[in-house]
């Protein structure tokens, strides 16, 4: 059975709200970069660099990627519930769900500890 | 004269292993356009056995919600011109994703339970004045556009988020009713109303497609309801 146990913060208002702000910081993490690269004279791999060097743009980096892992949650959560349930699949349908949403947060998981690495990383 | 051909949704559980399409010709006068109701009916004047529902025949008591020619719609305000186009054929199907009774007749407890969910009554425990509850016109302004549904299920059959968890997500219709008692200045039960319609179901599986908006044959707006019930949540839940 399709419940609400899996999804990010059990509330549909809370879930929404998580979506709308997220998606609001990555749209201006990709602004805030791509001004950062249009506006160098010259750009290559040390300018690069110097963009994420400064403390600011780690931390609205690391906000960033926090964002873009509850944005993908809340998506995934949607789409799973969705379409891998009873009604598709049969009876595996929970089953099948439930291994994909722990694949699913695995990989979210992952990818937030490597971009923490990338940002906040001794490299 | 001239001739219609027909396809219809034939299926008897107790009888068929599966549904199938049933085709028929008909012959209508050429120079009146007629209801698809109508087209139904002499459809079902050459094959008695074909089931469907239909009531007022004027698009009041919302039974006769079928899937005509890939849209939902009413049959009985549908003109044949404006469902079939020139090449004059109709298809007609139960409305999707409820279980089939028989024919173009299905089961609609699921949607029934999504409006009994929502409360569609007055909540006022203060004692009834001696005629009636006042409402300025302002008050009562707000629920046109609300009010007038007639609960035929064309939207909710139509929006995927009812198809996919219909046990949970409330649906068009019910949301709109919904909305219609959150706006009632008689009604005193906003905050418990909003407090049911938090979860991540019932309002938020809402994805804004208007599917809902687009088949309306009373030409209301659930969409629109749903937002409004959606900044209610926000503005109480923030
Ligand atoms: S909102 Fe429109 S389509 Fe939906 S049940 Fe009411 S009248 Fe029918
Ligand atoms: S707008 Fe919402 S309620 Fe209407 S069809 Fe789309 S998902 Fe369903
Ligand atoms: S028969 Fe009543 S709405 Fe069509």
């Amino acid at each position: 059975m399709v419940t609400n146990a899996t999804s990010l913060g059990r509330s549909g208002l809370f879930d929404w709200l998580v979506q709308r702000f997220s998606a609001l910081v990555l749209l201006a993490w990709i602004a805030w970069v791509s001004i950062g690269v249009i506006a160098a004279a010259e750009f290559g791999y040390p300018q690069w660099r110097a963009l994420f060097a400064a403390v600011p743009m780690q931390i609205f980096s690391l906000i960033a990627v926090l964002s873009l892992c509850a944005h993908a949650w809340v998506g995934v959560w949607t789409v799973t519930t969705d379409y891998l349930n009873e009604a598709h699949l049969g009876k595996a349908g929970t089953a099948i769900r439930l291994l994909t949403q722990i694949a699913c947060l695995l990989l979210t998981l992952s990818c937030l500890i490597w971009g923490a690495r990338i940002f906040w990383g001794s490299g | 004269m001239s001739q219609i051909s027909i396809s219809i949704y034939r299926y008897n559980p107790e009888q068929d292993s599966k549904p199938r399409m049933q085709s028929l010709e008909v012959e209508v006068s050429g120079d009146r356009d007629l209801m698809v109701l109508d087209v139904l009916e002499l459809a079902k004047a050459k094959d008695p056995s074909i089931t469907y529902r239909r009531s007022c025949r004027e698009g009041v008591c919302g039974s006769d919600g079928m899937n005509i020619n890939g849209v939902n719609g009413l049959a009985c305000i549908t003109p044949l011109s404006k469902a079939a186009g020139p090449a004059r054929k109709l298809v007609l199907r139960p409305l999707p994703g409820l279980p089939v009774i028989r024919d173009l007749v299905v089961d609609l407890s699921q949607f029934y339970e999504q409006f009994e969910k929502i409360k569609p009554w007055l909540i006022n425990d203060e004692p009834p004045p001696a005629i009636e509850r006042l409402q300025s016109p302002e008050e009562r302004e707000k629920l046109d556009g609300l009010y007038e549904c007639i609960l035929c299920a064309c939207c909710t059959t139509s929006c995927p988020s009812f198809w996919w968890n219909p046990d949970k997500f409330i649906g068009p219709a019910g949301l709109l009713q919904s909305y219609r008692f959150l706006a009632d200045s008689r009604d005193e039960a906003t905050a418990e109303r909003l407090a049911e319609l938090d979860d991540p179901f019932s309002v938020f599986r809402c994805r804004g497609i208007m599917n809902c908006v687009s088949v309306c044959p009373k030409g209301l707006n659930p969409t629109r309801a749903i937002g409004k019930i959606r900044n209610m949540l926000v503005e109480q839940g923030t």
